[in-house]
């Protein structure tokens, strides 16, 4: 019963990954074809030949999404990979973790930058990365960052890397495009007005209202992805990389110190916040005023509390099987909500 | 007619069930088996990494003979096992005897500043950690086979086609409440 949650788990996050592909290319199918449209009965030219050439391109961005997501993310996050010359110790505990989920070693990269967390991106385990920042690196004695590796094979393990680099990427693109249509409708509008009469302006309009629209549904949309996939996994990864290290502890004493830092990262982005272990963003995670006081949680936080999530780690028993585990972080779909949870 | 046709649908019906029952059972033997081999090449990755870390600690301190010979010759039992209980064994042996000469090392200062000496440290305990998560594995995979050659219907095709139980590796007592190999930290 217990393995056969787990592949249902891993069979579900692989059709949602789908679902929200396949969302994602009719948004902008209806999204482009309107534009097509648009501008073929304002030039009165007709023709098929830009819808296949923008179908061409749907299925192009298709694949590019599933082969290059995860070099995209660590491009975006600054990562490099990491010399075992360098970094003997974390490579040496990569392979440990690996062997204790029975996985390949994933790639292993470095992100230059003092705060302290890590993230798995790629598009299965056989081609799957883990990003620790130098930070953590230093910060971390053995135990600890077996336990933070853990969490990240266990993401590896469960395919949740492919959707939340996959959403990533998406969120990416959103934000983007509303910049592009925002700056290119204010140029359109200057540039056209000065030269002749009032089609530029139609234009103009057309474009701001596009990008209107979609400055108010990036960021609708990057809270509602968030609140659907990342808190519930986080709690699952702690679990189930607790279970691989059969040491809960050392992921604990690790998600504290990273809760008791007050490091930003250097480059953080809305779009990938929720691949790392804990928020990039400093605000998420710790009050600089009141340090000793808990962070107030709102509804679409990317990341559970982390001392909610040492408390669960505490709390779990290790000689459990993994359906109990699960039961134990489905319980908390929800957990946003700082209510105390029994354990 | 239809009595025969029933019958040829029973028989059928039978074969692709043993077919599937046998199936089953072959993967998750080579499941295990390829556990077994990922504990095989860590335990020899160990036992290569020895001799080196032998000569270097002789270089430092060679009133340690007793401690050096203990290690050397858990070695030679480990290498010399045949069955995955004297491996066990062998290999808990040959984890203690590093761990006393990993203590001795520590009234040692040039040694512990010796680079070669860091390295093979470094190494020696990722093997160690190595080894224990690919025990914990193995153990998994074996709990997982003996389970399904145990249970119905699984058990018909085990006696079957002789698929045999394995053996699990042994974790000691003391490590068991603390997991935490070989304690190398300086």
């Amino acid at each position: 019963m217990a393995r056969r949650t787990l592949y249902g788990m891993i069979a579900a996050n692989r059709w949602r990954t789908f679902g929200f592909i396949l969302l994602f290319t009719i948004i902008l199918a209806l999204v482009g074809g309107a534009v097509i449209r648009f501008f073929q009965y304002y030039y009165g030219v007709w023709g098929l030949g830009p819808y296949i050439f923008f179908g061409v391109f749907i299925v192009g961005y298709n694949l590019i999404f599933y082969f290059a997501s995860a070099k995209l993310a660590l491009a975006a996050n600054g990562a490099h990979k990491a010399d075992p010359a360098d970094y003997k110790r974390l490579h040496n505990v990569v392979e440990e973790m690996a062997i204790a989920s029975g996985q390949p070693k994933p790639e292993v990269y470095i992100i230059h930058d003092p705060a302290p967390n890590a993230f798995a991106t790629g598009r299965n385990p056989k081609n799957a990365a883990i990003a620790v920042t130098t930070g953590l690196y230093e910060m971390m004695d053995r135990a600890e960052l077996q336990g933070v590796v853990a969490h990240e094979m266990s993401h590896i393990k469960n395919y949740d890397i492919l959707l939340m680099t996959i959403v990533a990427i998406m969120i990416g693109l959103v934000v983007l495009a509303r910049d592009l249509f925002w700056r290119w409708g204010f140029f359109l509008g200057r540039g056209r007005r000065r030269s002749s009469g009032r089609g530029g302006g139609y234009l103009a309009l057309i474009w701001l209202a596009i990008g209107l629209v979609l400055a108010i549904l990036a960021p609708l949309a990057v809270m509602l992805i968030r609140a659907a996939i990342s808190r519930q996994r986080e709690y699952l990864a702690d679990a189930s990389g607790a279970m691989m290290t059969r040491n809960p502890e050392g992921l604990g004493r690790a998600l504290e110190k990273i809760g008791a830092t007050y490091h930003k990262m250097q480059r953080t982005s809305t779009a990938t916040a929720h691949l790392f272990i804990s928020s990039p963003k400093c605000k998420d995670r710790i009050n600089p005023k009141k340090p000793d006081k808990p962070v107030k949680v709102n509804l679409f936080a990317s990341h559970p509390p982390i001392e909610l999530r040492v408390q669960r780690l505490r709390s779990l028993n290790l000689a459990g099987s993994y359906a109990q585990q699960f039961a134990w972080a489905r319980a908390d779909a929800d957990a946003g909500s700082s209510s105390v949870i029994e354990g | 007619m239809v009595l025969l046709w029933i019958f040829v649908g029973i028989i059928a019906l039978l074969i692709i069930i043993t077919i599937a029952g046998y199936n089953t059972l072959v993967v998750k033997r080579n499941r295990t088996r390829n556990a077994w081999h990922q504990i095989d090449v860590q335990l020899r990755r160990r036992y290569d990494l020895i001799p080196n870390l032998v000569e270097t600690v002789k270089g430092y301190a060679k009133h340690e003979r007793e401690t050096l010979e203990n290690v050397t010759a858990a070695r030679k039992l480990g290498m010399d096992a045949k069955t995955v209980g004297d491996a066990a064994k062998a290999n808990n042996m040959l984890t203690e005897t590093l761990k006393s000469l990993f203590a001795v090392a520590e009234a040692y200062p040039d040694l512990k500043a010796n680079q070669n000496f860091l390295a093979l440290q470094e190494e020696l305990r990722t093997t160690e950690e190595k080894i224990a998560f690919a025990r914990q594995f193995y153990n998994d995979v074996v709990m997982n086979y003996n389970t399904a050659t145990e249970k119905f219907p699984g058990i018909i095709f085990a006696s079957i086609f002789a698929f045999r139980r394995f053996e699990f590796w042994e974790i000691p007592e003391e490590e068991k409440a603390a997991r935490e190999p070989v304690a190398v930290k300086f």
